[in-house]
C-alpha cells in the first residue's frame, strides 16, 4: 500500500511524537477569559447602523421604490438603493470564471425570493435604522413563483432568474454535469436485482451563535479597513473589488475569530454595502444580521433530490448504478453550481462500479438562495448512498459492512469520472471499524487490503 | 434621548454611566464599558451567549435593562480570574478542550458558574440542566460537561 509518508519522503521527520499528546491550544486562553476579539467586539466613534429593506414576496416585479419619507426620519443619514451600486450584478465564482454574473447586491425590477435586499438604510442608530427601514414604500407586482425544482424544470415554469434561461444552470455539458462509465443498461441486464429510490433533504441552516457581519472604517485616505467574520476573505476582497469598482489596496479586509461559520459565512454579502456606505458617510458603519437575518437569510444548505437506480448480484456486486441529483440553488447561483458538480464526481461513492451514469442538474427556484455547508454536494450524496448500500444489503441478505468490502474501491480502480484510485484506504478502515464496533465480518474480508498484490 | 445615571459594580469595580433609557445590560457592558465578553447571540434571549450574574443570579444580559441593575453587583467572564490566575471554571474549559470557535463559551462559563456557586458538586444532570439555555453549535457539549464536572472536583479536593 502506499502510505503518506510515501509521497512525502523527502520532508518527512520521524521523530514527531504529537499524535496520543495533549497539547494546548493556542486560542483557549483568549476564549475562556472572553478576550478573544470576535469582529464586533470593536466599537468606533460616530459608528453608523445599516438595515436592509427586504422583499416580503416571493416573486414580484418592482414597481417604484419612494425612499423620501424614510430619508426624513430622524436619524437617518444615507439610504441606499441599487443605482447607488457600481457594479450591481455580481456572482461570487466569476473569480474563477463560473459566470453568469446573475445576483444583485440590491434588487432593481425583480425580487426572486422572499427576503431579498432591496433598499440599505444607515442611520445613527440601529433603531433608527429599522424605523426607517419600516418608512420604505415599494409597490411590487406579485408574480408566481416555483418552489419545487421538477416544476421549475418544467416547460412553461415561471422563469426564475433571467440570466438562467430554463431555470438551470448551463453547465459547458449541458443542461446538467454528466458522468458515463462502461455500459448502464448492460450493468442493469447483468444484475440479479434492481433497486430504484428517491432521497430528498430540506435546506438546512448553518446557524453560528455569532451572526454574520462587518463593522467598516474609513481610513481617511478613500481606503477602509472592513472588519469582518467572512469564512473566506478573498472572495470577499475581491468581489468587493469587482461590486465597488475599486482597487484592493482600496480595501483592507481584517478577518480573524469566527464564532461559527460551518459554511454559512463564505458569500460576500454584507461587505461591500458597508464599505459603499462608510465610503459615501464618510464615518464607520456596523451591517450585522440580527438573529432572524442569520436563519432566513443567510444561505443554507440547499435542498436536494437524489434518485438512485442501482443493479446487484446476488453475490453482492453493484455492476450498474444510474443517479439523478438536482440541488436547489434557490434563485442566485453563489456556491451551488460548484455544489452540484462535484456531486456528480462524488456519486458512485468509495465504490467501484463498472457501469455508472449520472446527471446532476442546479435549478433555480425562488426560495433563499443556498451555498456552502460542510461538504455541500456530496454530504447529503453520501447519506443517500449510504441508505442505499443499506438496502441493497437486506435486498440480497448479506450483512451490509461485508457488502460494502465486496464493493469498496481498491488501488488501481478507475473510478467513473477517470481517475484511477491511489492511496485508498477504505478497507483498512472498515477492518478497524469491524473491530471498534464488535460488528464481526468473515476472516477474508479481514484479510483483504487496499493495495493489490502485483497490481 | 433622555440619558439616565446608572452605577454598579463590575467584576469588583465600581461603574457610572449615563445611559439611554432602555438600553440593554449588554448594550452597556459591550459598548459602554468595553467589557464584550458577553456577546449578543441572538438579542433575544434564547441563546445564552450574553449570560452574565447579577447579584450571583445568572441572567440573560441582551433582556435585561440596565437600568434594573443599580447598585448591583456584576460579574463577566473577564473578571473571573484573579490575578491572573484562571478560575477553575476557566482552567478545566481550556485543558478539556471544552472549546471550538469560542463564541459560547462566556456564556456557558458563567452558566457553570452560577451552577457550582450553588451546587458544588453536582451530578451530570444538573450540569446539562445549568446550561440548557446555552447554545454551543460547534456542538461540543460532552467536553462542556466533562469541564464543568472536573471543575467542581478540583474546587471540592481545594476545600477538602
Amino acid at each position: 500500500m502506499e502510505l503518506r509518508k510515501n509521497y512525502f519522503a523527502d520532508e518527512r521527520k520521524d521523530d514527531l511524537h504529537e499524535i496520543g499528546q495533549s497539547r494546548p491550544r493556542s486560542d483557549a486562553p483568549g476564549h475562556v477569559t472572553g478576550k478573544t476579539a470576535y469582529f464586533a467586539d470593536r466599537s468606533f466613534p460616530g459608528l453608523l447602523h445599516l438595515k436592509m429593506v427586504r422583499s416580503p414576496h416571493h416573486h414580484a416585479r418592482i414597481r417604484s421604490i419612494d425612499t423620501s419619507a424614510a430619508e426624513k426620519h430622524p436619524g437617518v443619514v444615507r439610504v441606499l438603493t441599487a443605482k447607488d451600486i457600481p457594479h450591481n450584478l455580481y456572482t461570487i465564482l466569476i473569480l474563477i470564471q463560473v459566470g453568469p454574473e446573475d445576483e444583485y447586491v440590491l434588487a432593481e425590477d425583480k425580487v426572486r425570493w422572499k427576503g431579498e435586499a432591496v433598499v440599505a438604510v444607515v442611520a445613527e442608530t440601529e433603531r433608527a435604522a429599522q424605523e426607517a427601514v419600516d418608512k420604505v414604500k415599494v409597490d411590487y407586482e406579485v408574480l408566481p413563483a416555483v418552489f419545487d425544482m421538477e416544476e421549475a424544470l418544467k416547460p412553461g415554469a415561471p422563469p426564475v432568474n433571467e440570466h438562467h434561461p430554463g431555470n438551470f444552470y448551463l453547465y459547458d455539458s449541458g443542461d446538467h454535469r454528466k458522468v458515463r462509465f462502461g455500459d448502464i443498461e448492460k450493468g442493469f441486464a447483468e444484475a440479479d436485482h434492481i433497486l430504484e429510490q428517491t432521497y430528498a433533504s430540506s435546506p438546512i441552516e448553518q446557524a453560528p451563535t455569532e451572526t454574520t457581519g462587518c463593522v467598516v472604517v474609513p481610513e481617511g485616505n478613500d481606503r477602509f479597513t472592513c472588519h469582518t467574520n467572512t469564512q473566506a476573505m478573498f472572495f470577499t476582497l475581491d468581489n468587493t473589488s469587482i461590486i465597488l469598482q475599486m482597487p484592493g489596496h482600496k480595501l483592507h479586509m481584517v478577518g480573524g475569530t469566527v464564532g461559527g461559520g460551518f459554511g454559512g459565512k463564505v458569500d460576500v454579502i454584507v461587505e461591500p454595502i458597508a464599505i459603499l456606505a462608510a465610503r459615501l458617510t464618510g464615518r464607520p458603519v456596523s451591517f450585522i444580521y440580527d438573529r432572524y437575518e442569520e436563519m432566513q437569510i443567510s444561505s443554507p444548505r440547499a435542498a436536494e433530490k437524489i434518485v438512485i437506480k442501482d443493479g446487484v448480484t446476488k453475490d453482492g456486486r453493484i455492476v450498474g448504478r444510474k443517479v439523478t441529483g438536482y440541488t436547489d440553488a434557490g434563485a442566485y447561483s453563489r456556491h451551488s453550481p460548484y455544489g452540484a458538480q462535484k456531486g456528480a464526481a462524488h456519486y458512485p461513492g468509495p465504490y467501484t462500479v463498472p457501469n455508472v451514469w449520472i446527471d446532476t442538474y442546479c435549478v433555480y427556484t425562488n426560495r433563499t438562495p443556498s451555498s456552502a455547508m460542510r461538504g455541500f454536494g456530496v454530504t447529503i450524496a453520501d447519506f443517500a448512498l449510504e441508505v442505499q448500500m443499506d438496502k441493497l444489503a437486506r435486498l440480497i441478505g448479506m450483512d451490509p459492512l461485508e457488502f460494502r468490502f465486496v464493493n469498496a474501491y481498491r488501488d488501481g480502480d478507475m473510478k467513473a469520472h477517470r481517475q484511477p484510485t491511489t492511496g485508498a484506504a477504505l478497507i483498512e478502515c472498515m477492518q478497524e471499524a469491524s473491530r471498534a464496533a464488535n460488528w464481526p465480518v468473515a476472516e477474508k474480508y479481514l484479510k483483504m487490503s487496499s493495495y493489490k498484490q502485483g497490481a | 434621548m433622555a440619558k439616565v445615571p446608572i452605577q454598579f459594580v463590575l467584576n469588583g469595580d465600581e461603574k457610572a454611566e449615563f445611559v439611554e433609557s432602555g438600553s440593554t445590560l449588554l448594550k452597556v457592558l459591550r459598548e459602554k464599558l468595553g467589557d464584550t465578553s458577553p456577546k449578543g447571540g441572538c438579542q433575544q434571549g434564547t441563546c445564552g451567549t450574553c449570560s452574565v450574574l447579577v447579584d450571583g443570579e445568572l441572567r440573560l444580559s441582551c433582556l435585561t435593562l440596565a437600568e434594573t441593575c443599580e447598585g448591583a453587583e456584576i460579574t463577566t467572564t473577564s473578571g473571573l480570574a484573579e490575578g491572573g490566575v484562571l478560575h477553575p471554571l476557566q482552567r478545566a474549559f481550556q485543558e478539556g478542550f471544552a472549546i471550538q470557535c469560542g463564541f459560547c463559551t462566556p456564556g456557558m462559563i458563567m452558566a457553570a458558574k452560577a451552577l457550582l456557586d450553588r451546587v458544588p458538586n453536582p451530578t451530570r444532570e444538573e450540569v446539562v440542566d445549568a446550561i440548557s439555555g446555552n447554545i454551543c453549535r460547534c456542538t461540543g457539549y460532552e467536553p462542556i460537561i466533562r469541564a464543568i464536572l472536573s471543575a467542581a472536583r478540583s474546587n471540592s479536593h481545594h476545600a477538602a
